[in-house]
Order: C-alpha cells, then structure tokens, then sequence
C-alpha cells in the first residue's frame, strides 16, 4: 500500500470511533469532555486532509510552483477549532460548577444524589 | 447604499454587539434594558424584511463585507427565512420585556448580567442559522447559539441544570459535530460552501457514496438538534430545570430554527428529488414522527412538572412538524412551517404563564398548584388559552396547522395518519384536562385563598401571545400566506 493513500481518513475514522466510544460508555463527566474533544479532534483531521491536492505546494504564493494545495478547509476548521475550545471551556466550567454542587463528578453519583433528592421531597 | 439595504445584518449583528454591551456595563437593570432594546431593534430589522417578503420584492441576497458570493458569505432572505426571522425576533421581544421580575426571582443577582448577555447571543445565533446561504457560517451561528444556550440552562435554581446543561452540551456538539462532518463531504465533491451553488452541483453529484454519506450526516445532526425522537433525550431535563424565560425562548425558537434548517437542507440544498424521491428520508422520519407524537403525548401525561409535561409535549409538536416535512407535498411542508409558526406562539404562551405560576408560588409541580386558577385567574385563563391552541381547538392557531396537516394527509389517502393525528390530539386534550383540574376543580389549600395574581408586566406579554394564538387561529393570511410562498420558493429550486 502506498502511503499515505487513505491513511489519513482511516485515522479519521479510528479517532473518530474512539471518541464517540469514550463519550458514550465514560461515566466520568471530564473524560466524556475528553472523548468529545478526540471526536471533534479527529473532524478537524478529515476537514485538513481534504484540502490537500495530490503534489500541490503548501499555500503560500512564491516562487515556482503552480499547483497549491486548497487552504480553504484549513481556514474553516481554524473556526471550527475555536468552536471545539469554546465547548470544552463551557463544558469544563459545567463539571466544576457540578462538583461544587454534587461534590462528584462520576455519573452514577450524580444520578444517586438526584433520586435521593427526589425520595427525601416525596 | 441605504439602511434598508443593511436589514438584513442588522437583525444579526445588533443582538451580537449588544452581548458583550451588556456585559462590559455590568448593571443588571442596564443589561436588561439594553438586551430589550436590542431584541426591539432586531425585531424592526426583521419586520422590514417581512414586509418588503410580502410586497413581493423576491429573494434578497447581502454580501457581508462586500465580498461577492459564492466566495464570500451571503445572507440569504426569502419568504422562509423572514417568516422563522419574525418569530425568533419577536420571541426575544416578548421573553425580554417579561424577562425582567422573572429573571429577579428565578437567577441569581451576579448571574442576571450574564443572561441577558447569553440570551442575545442565542438570538444573534439563530437569526444567523436562518439567514445565512452558507452552509459553514449555519454551522457556526449553530454553534454560537448552542454554546449561549448550555450557558443558559445551567443558570436553573435547581443544581439539576447543571447536569441537564452538561448533558445538553455533549449532544449538542455531537449533532454540531455530525453536520460539519456532512458539510466537509459535500465540499470535498462540489469545492463550494454556499447553499445555492451547492444546490446547482448536486444533482450531477447525487449517485457518489460521499454526498450520500453527508446527507445521511447532516440529517442526522439536524435531528439530534431538534429534538427528533428518538434523540430527544436532551430536551425534557433542559427544559424543566432551565429558568422560565430561557425556557420560554428555547421551547418557542430553538428547535423551531433546527427544523428550519432541516427544510433547508433537503428541500433547498439537496433537492426532493434526491432526498425525498431517491434517499427515501421520508421513510426514516414519518414512522419516528408518528411515534414521536403519540409516545410523547402520552408521556406528557404522567408528568407531575407542568414544565416537564410541557417539555414532553414539545418533543411531540416537533413530530408534527417532521410529519408535514415527511408527506414532502407542498400542501405537507405548508403544513409543516405553519405550525413550526404557530407552535412557536403556543409553547411561548404556556411557558411564559407557567413561569409567572413559577413567581408567584415559586414551583410548577402540578402537588402545589391545587386551585391556583382561583387564584391566579389572568395566568391560568393565558395558559388554557395556549392549551386549546395546543390541541387544536378551532378558532385557535393549533386548529389551523393540524388543518393543514390532515389536508395533506388526505390528499396522500393516508388515512392511518390521520388517525395518528385525532388520536394524539385527544392525548393533548387530557395531559391539558389534568391542569385545568387541578386548577380551577380542587380547592386551594388551606391559608392560601384569595387572589393572588401576577403583576401586569408578567401577565401582559403572557396575555398578548396568548390572544396572538386567537388572532392567527381567524386571520391566516400571515401565517399560511407566508407559508405557501415559502413552499413555492422551496419547491421551485435554489433558495
């Protein structure tokens, strides 16, 4: 197999799934956080693979080169990189707020507390 | 150039420079003032555009920074987009002027600032989701709206919003997540962003795996946004623990502008031919949309929190809305976008009078609100108004949309459809029943007699769009009007 070939999008893939896996199974809220972050990490991977052109130069005009790789996709997933920061603070002041609050931040504690909060009003 | 040429980033970026205003003034009673101020702005801004919509002016196109598009962003105004504007900026009107005793007894003092702020900043949001002719900048303004609206939910009394709000935000960025996994494919195959350029390249492009791959991607992001069962689960704990007005102003423009974009997408961008006609995604949503209405409604039922029960039965009314998407006749998708406008003013309705039962008796489980509407006579006769709206009675807004929604269903001889419809109206009618039992049918408790109502700065917004669901149940000519030409525009090709 010749490199990179489709490396790049297998590793998409792979980060992907892993991802996806850790939010969905963790029980802990900050690497459920971590896990979002590899999924999130893993779209900009794909948006950077797909502006490459098969023996472009990098985009920066100068001496001889004629063919250029597309920067567009660099350009959106930089936006889309703010936006993934963006969510991971949000999310990383929500799980400190929750542990002030629960003093937990395992998902089954959480859950523990709350129904024990609903018993105690009944 | 003349203002009238601005309108159409007016209505975006006056909420958004009016955000950080409020935060860098630091005055609650100011923050409040400026964010009504504001939202009045961006509403005469979308007002314009409706109107010049309405005289017939035709699509208008608006090239931020002067950049012509396809190359640069466009702002995008046709009947559907000036229909989901006016009820996103309208909503920001009457949830702010509600907003503020409200806000007092229900947030924290250090944290009221902080939501005007972020409420503008979901305003700024959406009304960008619907402007925008470019499919990236929708992904942004999504996520700008979604980020302010995790902040929002977690500013709840209850410690649960903080859990509710975490719990949003991974869906959330999951359904974010997933749509700009679909935009990035469409990209790679047609090497363009903007939304009409997109619609022209596609269908050449229609037989390859990787735009059918991002189709199936961004339908599914939209869906987990708006709440399609059975990816809802975000919603219920969002709703019941948010603040009053947060839930007021997500229950009534949030999802609504999901399913806007959904509309977009597959009847703007990817065609009915390729979407509907060979990607079959009728199939996949009208089965969960029946499901979704009957299910929800019936979940509604067992509800102890009005704000739950009316949480549930937003899940539901989203199914309705997919219903008239899924038959994708027109007479469907007018159906369809009339009661996403309709929808908007019932749920606004309801929320606003539960938030003033919120003030006044500081809970909205169904246990302590036993006579209440001897009580509170003005709130609950605004909430049963919102509620025979909800069902469908006629002379209200409700009636009109399920209307539609059962002429299209006739005209396809789906008559299981319309059975679906009857049988989940009656589910409203006595999740709706159980309120107004406890309300007017059992006695108050004891010391807690005599009148007790609201101040007339909650009850007059609750009052005015609790008559606007009368007023649109007489004179359609807005609501549907709207609808069938954003219908003619949908199905006519480019946005």
């Amino acid at each position: 197999m010749e490199l990179p070939g489709l490396f790049n999008y297998w590793v998409v893939v792979v980060l992907m799934m892993a991802g996806f896996y850790v939010v969905i199974e963790q029980g802990n809220l900050v690497k459920k956080l971590i896990g979002l972050g590899l999924f999130q990490a893993s779209v900009f991977i794909f948006y950077i693979s797909i502006g490459k052109v098969a023996d472009g130069a990098p985009p920066i005009l100068g001496d001889a080169a004629e063919l250029y790789s597309n920067p567009l996709p660099h350009v959106l997933i930089l936006t889309a990189i703010v936006v993934g920061v963006a969510t991971t603070a949000v999310g990383l002041s929500l799980i400190v707020r929750i542990h002030e609050q629960y003093g937990s931040v395992e998902e089954d504690d959480i859950h523990r507390a709350d129904v024990q909060a609903d018993e105690d009003e009944a | 150039m003349t203002l009238s040429d601005q309108l159409p980033i007016l209505a975006v970026v006056v909420p958004l420079l009016a955000s950080p205003l409020c935060v860098l003034i630091g005055n609650r009673h100011a923050a409040w003032l400026i964010a009504l101020l504001a939202a009045v702005g961006a509403f005469a801004a979308s007002a314009g555009l409706l109107l010049a919509q309405l005289q017939g002016a035709g699509p208008v196109s608006y090239a931020l920074g002067d950049w012509a598009p396809p190359i640069g962003i466009e702002f995008r105004v046709d009947h559907l987009s000036a229909l989901v504007l006016l009820i996103v900026s309208a909503m920001a009107v009457w949830v702010l002027a509600y907003a503020r005793r409200s806000v007092e007894a229900e947030v924290a003092q250090d944290k009221q600032t902080g939501l005007y702020a972020a409420l503008l900043l979901v305003h700024a949001g959406l009304a960008g989701i619907v402007l925008t002719g470019d499919a990236f900048n929708a992904f942004v303004f999504l996520e700008i709206s979604s980020l302010a609206s995790y902040a929002l939910i977690s500013m709840g009394r209850d410690r649960r919003a903080l859990t509710a709000a975490f719990q949003y935000l991974v869906m959330g960025t999951l359904g974010a997540t997933f749509i700009l996994i679909g935009i990035g494919f469409l990209y790679m195959m047609t090497g363009t962003l903007n939304m009409a350029d997109l619609a022209e390249r596609l269908p050449a492009l229609s037989d390859t795996r990787t735009i059918q791959a991002g189709f199936a991607f961004i339908s599914v992001g939209i869906a987990l946004k708006l709440a399609m069962f059975p990816l809802h689960l975000w919603l219920p704990n969002a709703y019941t623990y948010a603040p009053s007005v947060v839930s007021a102003f997500l229950a009534a423009t949030a999802t609504k502008v999901a399913v806007y974009l959904m509309l977009r997408f597959v009847f703007s961008v990817f065609g009915h031919d390729f979407a509907i006609a060979h990607m079959h995604l009728d199939y996949l949503l009208l089965p969960l949309a029946a499901i979704a209405v009957l299910l929800l409604s019936l979940v509604a039922i067992f509800q102890y929190d009005l704000k739950r029960m009316l949480a549930y039965s937003s899940v539901a009314q989203v199914g309705y809305m997919l219903m008239g998407l899924a038959i994708a006749t027109p007479l469907g998708v007018t159906a369809s976008i009339v009661h996403l406008f309709n929808h908007a003013l019932m749920k606004g309705a309801l929320f606003l009078a539960l938030g003033a039962v919120m003030w006044r008796v500081g809970s909205t489980h169904i246990g302590q609100l036993s006579g209440i509407g001897q009580r509170m006579p003005w709130t609950m006769g605004a909430f049963l108004l919102g509620g025979l709206s909800l069902i469908g009675v006629p002379l209200t807004a409700g009636f009109i949309s399920k209307w539609y929604l059962v002429s299209a269903a006739i005209a396809q001889g789906w008559w299981w459809l319309i059975l679906v419809i009857v049988i989940s109206s009656l589910l409203a009618v006595i999740y709706i029943w159980r309120v107004v039992e406890t309300a007017w049918f059992t006695p108050s408790p004891n010391g807690t007699a005599g009148r007790a109502e609201a101040p007339l700065s909650l009850l007059l917004p609750t009052w005015t769009l609790a008559l606007a669901n009368l007023y649109f149940g007489i004179d359609t000519s807005l609501s549907v009007g709207m609808a069938e030409a954003a219908v003619g525009g949908l199905f006519g090709g480019a946005p």
